[in-house]
């Protein structure tokens, strides 16, 4: 008897040991208010917080790296990190190389800003972030398209003539406009699947892991709260 | 930092901006050009090292070293850096766990490959990612200097190669009728004599090498151009305690400042080591201090 308590205590204290290996968080540290560097020059927004409180439930131990947009996928499947949660919708052809969570904000349609409101869409300049599902929107109307590796640069080319509209989501675009004269059109485009967190395809027992902690988070309402906080999407 | 700067909403003018100025994400942009120029410190030599070997390859009399280091510099030179630095890079990382996983794992039973899924046992990893943040910026970095050595050693086996066919084929003859040995030659006529060729090239190269730093966040290292785009982006009051709009501009233009003192210093600093290295050789520079020493 007790050496069978002593083989499932060695038992548990094997699996806590994996259990405590850290979890990466792979960011993009650009995309107010879903995540952007504060002034301590520290992770911040609505990811962050989110990304920490599922750690906790999901008793993981998380620590946040940043990293381009345009090779975040590249660097999660050689394992430099073990998570995106950088705002990424869910789309099919990303769903082929990567797994995501369930959604953690609903799919909410992405819209336009541009410096005056009857701007053309059909026949002008959109700017949209590379490897995005409004810059594959954009490219699928036939439009013309220019792309920039950051949310930032997208606008700035609004702002200085380069491209005639934005497409991107909403509430970033909420944090952009009503400076220098920009302005949100009325036109909206539902495009993307609700923003999930990327993981490996052979990763599943995390993935189960966050799954279930979203969903702890979406029945006690404290999912809806922090999206009200940060203002990024509808409620579920 | 200071203590004034609990609210800065409530100051203006100088005060504001020492705030300002202060902040931890501006401490990272300062700390990001130490990057830059450790960076830069460790990867020139490395770079110029690969770049001789990879040029005393190219000359080897073994048919097979000499494919190798022509084969090496005529590969690398016509990749572009980008491709370089988003592909070759993770393969390079890849390659590493992937040896570490053959010696320390050898009883694993799952396939390493997984559709596009890259999957080595935790012990393997590189670095552990149980390990501290800073020891997986030391690797990014480390894998930075290797692959910036790599590309610019291959332009440098160029530029090398080159100088040492300049060296005046008289000189080589002159030791060989003393009778040194291939060997010998190599090391004391050759090698002495190839630097005032090869200077203007590696100085080139040095200079475009100052200024590729910004490839390096796409290993995740950040450095001086990522801050500077960081920081100068419009940042609204919801977000920020010292909210502005888009300060590209002045944040741009103190990276000019930087970059162009910095290769003017590198500018003369290599002509003093130009004046050097032509005293008492066969060129028209060395004519020329001979001439005026008269």
């Amino acid at each position: 008897m007790k050496k069978l308590i002593l083989t499932t205590t060695a038992l548990a204290m094997t699996a806590s040991f994996a259990m405590a290996d850290t979890v990466r968080m792979g960011t993009e540290g650009a995309y107010a208010p879903w995540n952007f560097v504060n002034d301590a020059g520290e992770i911040d927004g609505f990811e962050r917080e989110l990304g920490d409180e599922l750690c906790k439930r999901a008793e993981l131990e998380c620590t946040w790296v940043k990293n381009e947009w345009d090779s975040i996928i590249p660097n999660l499947v050689s394992s430099n990190y073990d998570t995106i949660i950088a705002g990424m919708s869910i789309t099919p052809e990303r769903d082929e190389v990567i797994d995501f969570t369930q959604a953690y904000t609903p799919a909410d349609p992405s819209a336009y800003a541009a410096m005056s409101a009857d701007v053309n869409l059909e026949g002008g300049v959109i700017a949209a972030q590379a490897t995005t599902i409004q810059a594959g929107f954009v490219a699928a109307q036939g439009w013309t398209l220019v792309e920039f590796a950051t949310p930032e640069e997208t606008v700035a080319a609004v702002k200085n003539g380069e491209a005639d509209a934005v497409l991107a989501d909403k509430s970033f675009l909420d944090t952009m406009v009503g400076q220098d004269g920009l302005v949100m059109l009325e036109r909206m485009e539902a495009i993307g699947g609700g923003v999930g967190m990327g993981l490996r395809e052979s990763d599943p027992e995390l993935r189960a892991k966050f799954d279930a902690a979203i969903q702890s988070m979406k029945d006690d309402g404290s999912l809806n709260t922090l999206i009200a906080k940060w203002e990024v999407s509808t409620q579920w | 930092m200071f203590s004034y700067c609990t609210d800065p909403s409530t100051l203006d003018g100088l005060k504001w901006l020492s705030c300002y100025l202060t902040t931890g994400k501006h401490m990272s942009f300062y700390a990001s050009f130490g990057t830059v120029l450790a960076l830069l410190a460790i990867t020139a030599p490395v770079a110029l090292l690969f770049g001789f070997a990879g040029a005393s390859a190219a000359r080897a009399r073994i048919a097979p070293i000499r494919w190798l280091g022509k084969s090496y510099t005529a590969i690398v030179r016509g990749v572009p850096d980008i491709a370089f630095f988003l592909f070759f890079v993770i393969a390079l990382d890849q390659a590493f766990e992937w040896m570490r996983h053959k010696v320390k794992c050898p009883d694993w039973d799952h396939p390493i490959r997984q559709g596009s899924d890259f999957i080595v046992c935790d012990a393997a990893k590189l670095p552990l990612s149980s390990s501290a943040q800073w020891i997986h910026e030391a690797y990014g970095f480390s894998l930075a200097v290797l692959t910036f050595a790599i590309v610019f050693g291959a332009f440098a086996a160029n530029v090398l190669f080159g100088a040492m066919q300049a060296v005046p084929r008289a000189q080589m003859e002159t030791a060989e009728a003393y009778g040194m040995s291939h060997r010998q030659t190599f090391w004391r006529i050759l090698v002495p004599q190839m630097w005032t060729y090869a200077l203007p090239g590696l100085s080139n190269l040095w200079m475009i090498l100052i200024k590729a730093t910004p490839l390096l966040f796409l290993l995740g290292v950040e450095d001086v151009v990522y801050w500077a785009r960081e920081l100068g982006a419009t940042k609204t009051a919801k977000f920020s305690d010292y909210p502005h709009g888009n300060w590209h501009m002045q944040y741009f233009f103190g990276l000019l400042v930087f970059y162009l003192a910095f290769t003017s210093l590198s500018e003369r600093v290599f002509k003093r080591i130009s004046a050097r290295l032509s005293h008492g050789q066969a060129t028209a520079a060395g004519e020329a201090q001979r001439k005026a020493a008269q």
